[in-house]
């Protein structure tokens, strides 16, 4: 099978120090795949090189067709005169020159993406007003209506409670189930364990990428943090523990994503 | 008071003036939703004190304000563009480099424009403005300048607009957001110089930011904001000139600044949109 992402032995430096080191892992139509790592650990330096804004100093990205990019959260001046509907438009035709006249075409696309991504609510309202859940999704509605092949999200559950966290999770499995592969940067992975069929898992720079299961495991982390690493199975949760001896330096116990 | 002194309307400087007044409001109005959305003020208004050493120049050297305006407004563009920088603090300091420089060259080719070429109200036309004195062509010019903005501005539209939501959602929509940027200031150097042709460099500001700023806080979309701020700054524009016509007849033998009424006007109108939003 095509793959829709693939990335061959990736290694990018920023300002003189090398941020990955030959990051491999490919995912397959229809994925939803989260790229876990702590803060620092590149996760953002991925997507930046997937979307080609960072130049790798060597390996290759390769996409399948079309990427969608999800930010993390839209730095909007509260003036910002944008409806959420006219945002999600922008998406089909933000990238082009001249004026955009009215299309009865073009709007019916839109309140169709709206409706999918369960938007049509507050369609009509600034952007700059919605939570932090309603922008998410607006976001998403942004990115999907161009019809790409990946979707990237940049750390999209930051900012949301559990409740808007569940219900973005979900929008997102609907998405990769239509055969959208989704990956999705995070520094927690419990919310996104139910969901989840790939986890691409950063740290230091290298990463470890499959099944949740082959991945998350005492041996795969400790070689991939060069210190004993500690995988905790709690009822439905993970928790990964860096212990004596570890880069922590000391005796305490810390726990990391 | 009569509504219009005799001869308002047939005077040929006050054509020109409202010319000028129209094409520096339509197109700075526009541009300025921009420029206030994107956080961009100080840009502008280093654009306009640098073109004020344009203004200088154009009187030494007998050519076009209008294009010694522009000449060197383009050039403070590409002065701040050169910075290269993203950060807001990082462009304020560029910004603010640029301004220092040509404010110095402008003291200069005032300074020379006095003592080589005897234009001692050289100084007050640059930075104040002196619309009712314009050369009877640069209505015209301006008209012409304006539409010519407009058009670029509605041509960059839409992936200006993605780029000033969030300038990685554009990259990564396809939009080349250095290019678009450097278009974006080069169609400000042009607004900024139509508005010093209306009220002189130091004060071009306030017809750039007062009517956007005022417009985006009623307008419900970017492009009603747009034709709202041109809007509002036509009335300033239009209401500054009929006010200083009609100040002859309160100081006879003497016309008040123009500039000052726009910019009077400018300020009222702002306070009015921040009142009406409270409200």
């Amino acid at each position: 099978m095509t793959h829709a992402l693939d990335v061959a032995g990736l290694c990018v430096s920023l300002g003189g120090r090398e941020v990955l080191h030959e990051v491999s892992f490919a995912l397959e139509p229809g994925a939803f795949c989260g790229l876990i790592g702590a803060n620092g650990s590149g996760k953002t330096t991925l997507l930046r090189s997937i979307l080609g804004f960072t130049a790798p100093s060597a390996g290759r990205v390769a996409l399948a067709g079309v990427a969608g990019y999800v930010p993390q959260k839209l730095q909007l001046d509260p003036d910002m005169p944008v409806r959420a509907g006219d945002f999600v438009e922008l998406g089909l035709n933000g990238h082009r020159f001249g004026f955009p006249f009215p299309s009865r075409a073009r709007r019916a696309k839109v309140e169709a993406m709206l409706a999918a991504v369960g938007a049509e609510a507050f369609a009509g309202q600034r952007i700059g007003e919605l939570s932090g859940g309603q922008q998410q999704r607006v976001l998403i509605a942004h990115a999907l209506i161009r019809q790409p092949k990946l979707l990237l999200l940049d750390e999209p559950l930051a900012n949301l409670d559990l409740r808007a966290s569940a219900e973005i999770i979900a929008l997102l499995k609907r998405v990769a189930a239509q055969g959208v592969t989704v990956l999705l940067s995070a520094h927690d992975m419990n919310p996104l364990l139910s969901a989840m069929d790939r986890i691409v898992y950063l740290a230091k720079g290298r990463a470890a990428s499959g099944r949740t299961q082959e991945v998350v495991r005492t041996e795969v982390l400790s070689a991939l943090y060069g210190y004993h690493i500690d995988v905790i199975r709690v009822h439905d949760r993970i928790i990964v523990v860096a212990g004596e001896g570890g880069a922590h330096g000391g005796k305490h116990v810390a726990a990391i994503p | 008071m009569t509504l219009l002194q005799p001869g308002f309307l047939s005077s040929l400087p006050v054509q020109n003036a409202l010319l000028i007044g129209a094409g520096a409001a339509l197109l700075s109005g526009a541009a300025g939703v921009f420029t206030v959305l994107r956080g961009q003020s100080f840009a502008g208004h280093t654009l306009a004190d640098v073109s004020s050493a344009g203004g200088a120049l154009a009187y030494l050297l007998g050519i076009s304000p209008l294009a010694g305006f522009f000449g060197l407004a383009v050039l403070g563009a590409l002065g701040v563009e050169a910075a290269g920088e993203r950060r807001a603090a990082g462009r304020d300091l560029a910004a603010g480099i640029v301004l220092g420089a040509g404010m110095g060259i402008t003291a200069l080719l005032l300074y020379l424009d006095v003592t080589l070429k005897g234009h001692g109200g050289a100084a007050v036309a640059v930075m104040f403005g002196a619309l009712f004195a314009a050369p009877p062509g640069l209505g015209r010019a301006v008209a012409l300048g304006a539409l010519a903005g407009l058009a670029g501005l509605g041509l960059i539209y839409r992936p200006l607009l993605l780029a000033t939501l969030d300038g990685e959602l554009a990259r990564a929509d396809g939009v080349n957001t250095k290019l678009l940027g450097g278009a974006y200031l080069l169609l400000l150097a042009l607004a900024v110089t139509l508005c010093a042709m209306a009220v002189g460099a130091i004060l071009s500001t306030a017809l750039l930011i007062g009517p956007a700023a005022a417009a985006l806080r009623l307008a419900r979309g970017p492009v009603a904001a747009m034709a709202l701020a041109g809007l509002l700054g036509l009335g300033c524009a239009w209401g500054g000139i009929w006010l200083a016509y009609q100040s002859y007849g309160w100081t006879p033998g003497h016309v008040w600044p123009v500039s000052f009424f726009i910019t009077a006007l400018v300020l009222a109108v702002y306070a009015a949109a921040a009142l009406a939003r409270r409200g």
